[in-house]
């Protein structure tokens, strides 16, 4: 590259730089730097410097928390998988109206998240719309426990990640070529043998991609199980905001979050190895 | 097996769409209870009746419009930068920062800010909201507008220097028109990603930085009230406006 061109770059990248320095990498930096600290006597931090934060996590109670995550994050990019891969089918199968069909699977990420968990409260709730009905209808006489469960926090982590399955699924699905359906077809198999034996290993690309993008979130959700689960469906986000707010336990909720940072680097890599290809 | 798809399909978009919608319906019942009393714009009066929301709500458009700005400009600078010449440590941490759960990286910002108070006369408010939202929106801004560059013709560039503009030149006048729709649609994305966020905001928002998702947050927690739908509704309605829009300027 040429020199001025050079000199332009330099200038541009210069906020970005700024950007990874002072507010990236800097609070993350001061994150470990707590985590390796002492709570102190009214919650703030003090010395020694330590590694006991990180002995905590292996305590039964928080590992518990843990594993529950990681739990209900597979249960969601499951339920992900079966919801989304047929619909990322459905869109690559329906010729020109498939421009219209992945706008409505991308619309939801223009909707606000919080008013979305909010429709499901106002859906779920003891008062609401679904116990309304049914009690209206006479089929129940005491509102079913509907909200602030482990399944409630499952179907907003579905609802919430759904479409990131669906697009990834969706790009590899559409690039396959029509002719190898049409080959199995002559070769005399039938249309489900088809999609089990040929459709399915090829997208395997995008069903890796879109678990990926599922679990991740998933796993370090907060929102969801603080609004769907009300307290009760602890997962490892709620237990690191609980650190750094009820608790007043900063070095511990710090640990919590390099560990957690830890996890989703180390899906990132083995993801990112497996497909040799970046975002930007 | 095409039957069966469909009818997974129209599920699947019912599960997607139906609770915004309903939700949205319910914004014009007249009744407070979730049992419909007939058509009322009550709860849309009532919005604009309550000083809390009214205040948060211009916090929120203060707070998205000042990070839009700012994280637009940086982000289309730098997925330029890259595109002229990679740089795996940074698009390594801007890929990074997309992944980071919303509450590592809201305390890790709140811990800069809090070691920050040490040396710098300032508090929790409206600015450190700011600067958490350009935090978490740059990398979008970087991939839609990386995204733009690569349908882009470098050889335009090339013909604008041979003719004889500098550098610069050559990016003002041939590259950034060119870009132009990709960087409306990333002002616009940031500008989503920054009106919608509650979790990285509530930690690092002062007494005086309410924003509406925080309000919003706030009553859910404690019990219905139709004035969310209202307000939800309208959010909604807004953001999709906003889309089209831009929809119709990118094809256009």
């Amino acid at each position: 590259m040429k020199p001025g061109w050079e000199r332009l770059r330099a200038w541009f990248l210069l906020p970005a730089w700024i950007w990874l320095w002072a507010l990236f990498a800097a609070p993350f930096a001061i994150v470990i730097a707590y985590s390796l600290l002492t709570r102190g006597a009214y919650g703030g931090l003090s010395e020694p410097w330590t590694t006991e934060s990180y002995h905590r996590l292996l305590d039964p109670l928080y590992l518990e928390i843990v594993l529950r995550s990681f739990v209900m994050a597979a249960a969601t990019t499951a339920i992900c998988l079966l919801l989304g891969f047929p619909l990322a089918l459905f869109i690559s199968r329906s010729g020109r109206r498939r421009n219209l069909y992945l706008q409505l699977v991308i619309l939801p990420f223009w909707t606000s998240f919080l008013v979305r968990l909010y429709a499901w409260m106002f859906l779920l709730r003891d008062t609401g719309l679904i116990n309304t009905i049914l009690e209206r209808l006479g089929l129940i006489h005491i509102p079913l426990p509907l909200l602030y469960n482990n399944g409630a926090v499952l179907l907003g982590l579905v609802y919430g990640y759904l479409p990131f399955m669906v697009l990834p699924v969706y790009a590899t699905l559409e690039r396959l070529d029509p002719a190898l359906e049409e080959a199995a077809a002559d070769l005399g198999a039938k249309p489900w043998p088809t999609l089990l034996h040929v459709i399915l290993p090829l997208s395997a690309p995008g069903i890796r991609a879109g678990s990926i993008l599922v679990f991740i979130p998933a796993l370090g959700a907060y929102l969801t199980p603080d609004l769907l689960g009300g307290g009760r469906t602890v997962m490892i986000g709620n237990l690191v905001q609980n650190q750094f707010t009820t608790a007043r336990d900063w070095p511990f909720g710090a640990a919590i979050s390099v560990g957690l940072m830890a996890l989703v680097g180390v899906l990132v890599v083995l993801a990112l190895r497996r497909e040799r290809e970046s975002l930007v | 097996m095409k039957r069966w798809l469909a009818l997974h399909a129209a599920a699947v978009y019912a599960f997607l769409h139906l609770p915004v919608l309903i939700l949205a319906a319910f914004s014009f019942n007249a009744s407070r209870f979730t049992v419909w009393q007939g058509f009322s714009l009550r709860w849309y009066h009532a919005i604009f009746q309550d000083q809390q929301l009214v205040d948060s709500l211009w916090n929120s458009v203060i707070i998205a419009l000042a990070a839009t700005v700012l994280s637009t400009i940086a982000g289309t600078l730098c997925a330029y930068g890259l595109w002229k010449r990679g740089s795996a440590l940074l698009s390594g941490s801007l890929y990074l920062s997309l992944v980071t759960p919303e509450i590592v990286m809201g305390i890790s910002l709140l811990a800069l800010f809090q070691w920050s108070f040490r040396w710098l006369h300032w508090r929790l408010g409206l600015h450190t909201v700011i600067l958490a939202h350009v935090a978490f929106s740059m990398a979008y801004v970087v991939i839609v507008v990386a995204a733009r560059l690569r349908t882009f013709n470098p050889t335009l560039e090339e013909a604008a220097l041979d003719l004889g503009a500098t550098e610069w030149q050559a990016f003002r006048y041939v590259t950034l028109p060119a870009l132009l729709p990709g960087i409306l649609a990333a002002a616009l994305l940031a500008l989503t990603v920054s009106f919608d966020d509650y979790v990285i905001t509530s930690l690092v928002a002062g007494v005086d930085s309410e924003t509406l998702p925080m309000v919003i947050y706030a009553m859910a927690r404690r019990g219905a009230s139709p004035v969310i739908n209202a307000i939800s509704a309208l959010i909604v309605v807004i953001f999709g406006t906003l889309v089209l829009i831009s929809d119709r300027v990118r094809a256009s």
